[in-house]
């Protein structure tokens, strides 16, 4: 069987049309991250509001989509989506990939800003109170330049998750490298080599931007010492 | 309503590929967790490139190479659809776990294992009676959300062609399309009553972390 063990040919064969893919792949995890940015934060204020069964409501809607699979959400997104009567919208695979992953993750992000936020010492909230700030001022002054920081290496990581959660929506048909390999694959009968050149691109880029995220917490924490120092003094 | 029971029939091979990938990645776990404080250099070595791999990698890409790419590489079946879906989630997961548990076991404070060598224990007491069970209770709520994880990741067998909750409402949607809304929302809502005792352990596991541990 010529099919059976490795071939080097076949691999150069199959690396172009898989990298193909990768520009989608790129593009879908910086989409989906951005609107996983925003309904985060949107999630975010709505935990915020003070009324209990309001509140109630927004977390359990949080746990319910953090914890079904992202599999079924997508789904539901763009098979079920379209088939409801009256409300019911069709997308395309593009943007159903963008709204499931981000929807997903945009729990996990909201999560992470609240910790951000929960860091800001107590004593902080209370001289803005003192010094008569504004809501606004209090927290575009006062609070946020101090919660952002720490959340940023987090949220890094969160993009390389979700990087990696891309060749998910291969299933509604998105032409990403998980796709495009698995269609060299059953046309030529061999899996192999498409799907080896797809691990190791997501080896490669996940560690270079691991990498990138770890040199950016150093100089992040570098900075924010700076200002703990200031805070103190 | 009869799509509930239609998607029931799949619930027997979501709970055994559950309990069974995620028994493999707490074994995986502690091996590679233990093996990654070994002092020979080799096996901290080798463990470290399983661990590398797994996690630098996509969990569906590793699905599919296992299911694809192993028979065509050596000529040999893993086994059954089943095992190779419990195969590839356990790697995955042992691979993050393993993480869990050697940050735990190094975060147990040092004059806990000052105070076990003072008392003439050797290594292995000191790891068995003093830095292991405190290291255990670090490792509980990462271990619980990862289980969920682990859950929500089963509904990728359907994808090598086992029969679990996703395919069961797959076949419903292709023969009958107007049910669609209602088949993926059981399916949802199926996924999360799993979830609720293990989000619900998770939360007692927080607890229990949270108290009587080394450092505190």
């Amino acid at each position: 069987m010529n099919t059976t063990y490795w071939s080097w040919e076949r691999f150069f064969e199959a690396l172009p049309i898989v990298l193909d893919g990768l520009w989608m792949t790129i593009f879908l995890t910086f989409a989906s991250f951005a609107f996983a940015l925003i309904v985060g934060f949107i999630w975010t204020l709505l935990r915020r509001i003070p009324i209990k069964p309001f509140n109630w409501i927004v977390t359990w809607s949080m746990e319910f989509i953090r914890s079904t699979p992202p599999l079924v959400q997508l789904f539901f997104i763009f098979f079920a989506l379209p088939v409801i009567p009256v409300i019911g919208i069709t997308l395309s695979p593009v943007q159903s990939a963008i709204l499931g992953l981000g929807l997903h993750y945009s729990t996990y992000i909201s999560e992470i800003y609240r910790s951000g936020i929960d860091s800001v010492g107590k004593g902080q909230w209370e001289a803005a109170k003192a010094l008569n700030f504004s809501t606004m001022d209090k927290w575009k002054k006062i609070i946020l330049p101090q919660a952002i920081p720490p959340t940023v290496p987090m949220l890094g990581n969160y993009l390389i998750i979700l990087f990696k959660e891309v060749p998910l929506v291969s299933t509604i048909t998105v032409s990403e490298i998980l796709l495009l390999a698995n269609t060299y694959g059953s046309r030529n009968f061999a899996y192999l080599e498409p799907l080896t050149i797809v691990g190791i691109i997501f080896l490669v880029l996940s560690y270079a931007s691991a990498f990138l995220i770890k040199r950016l917490e150093l100089r992040l924490n570098k900075r924010f010492d700076k200002n703990a120092l200031a805070k103190s003094s | 309503m009869e799509v509930i029971p239609q998607v029931a029939k799949g619930l027997q091979v979501t709970i055994t590929v559950l309990l069974a990938s995620a028994l493999l990645a707490y074994l995986l776990a502690f091996v590679a967790g233990l093996s990654k404080l070994s002092n020979n250099v080799l096996i901290r070595k080798a463990t470290g490139v399983y661990v590398e791999i797994f996690r630098g990698t996509s969990l569906i890409v590793q699905l599919f190479w296992l299911y694809y790419a192993i028979p065509m590489l050596f000529g040999i079946q893993l086994g059954t659809n089943w095992w190779i879906g419990v195969i590839a989630i356990g790697l995955n997961y042992g691979a993050y776990l393993s993480e869990v548990v050697r940050s735990s076991i190094v975060a147990v404070d040092k004059g806990q294992s000052e105070a076990a060598t003072a008392l003439n224990m050797s290594s292995f007491q000191r790891m068995r009676l003093i830095i292991f069970p405190q290291a255990v209770r670090m490792m509980l709520p990462e271990f619980g959300n990862y289980t969920i994880l682990i859950l929500k990741s089963t509904s990728l067998v359907s994808l090598i062609g086992l029969h679990d909750v996703l395919y069961y409402g797959d076949i419903i949607r292709s023969t009958n399309a107007s049910a669609t809304p209602i088949v993926y929302g059981v399916i949802l809502v199926f996924y999360f009553i799993l979830a609720l005792p293990l989000i619900w352990m998770t939360r007692k596991g927080e607890a229990i972390a949270k108290k009587g541990a080394a450092s505190s």
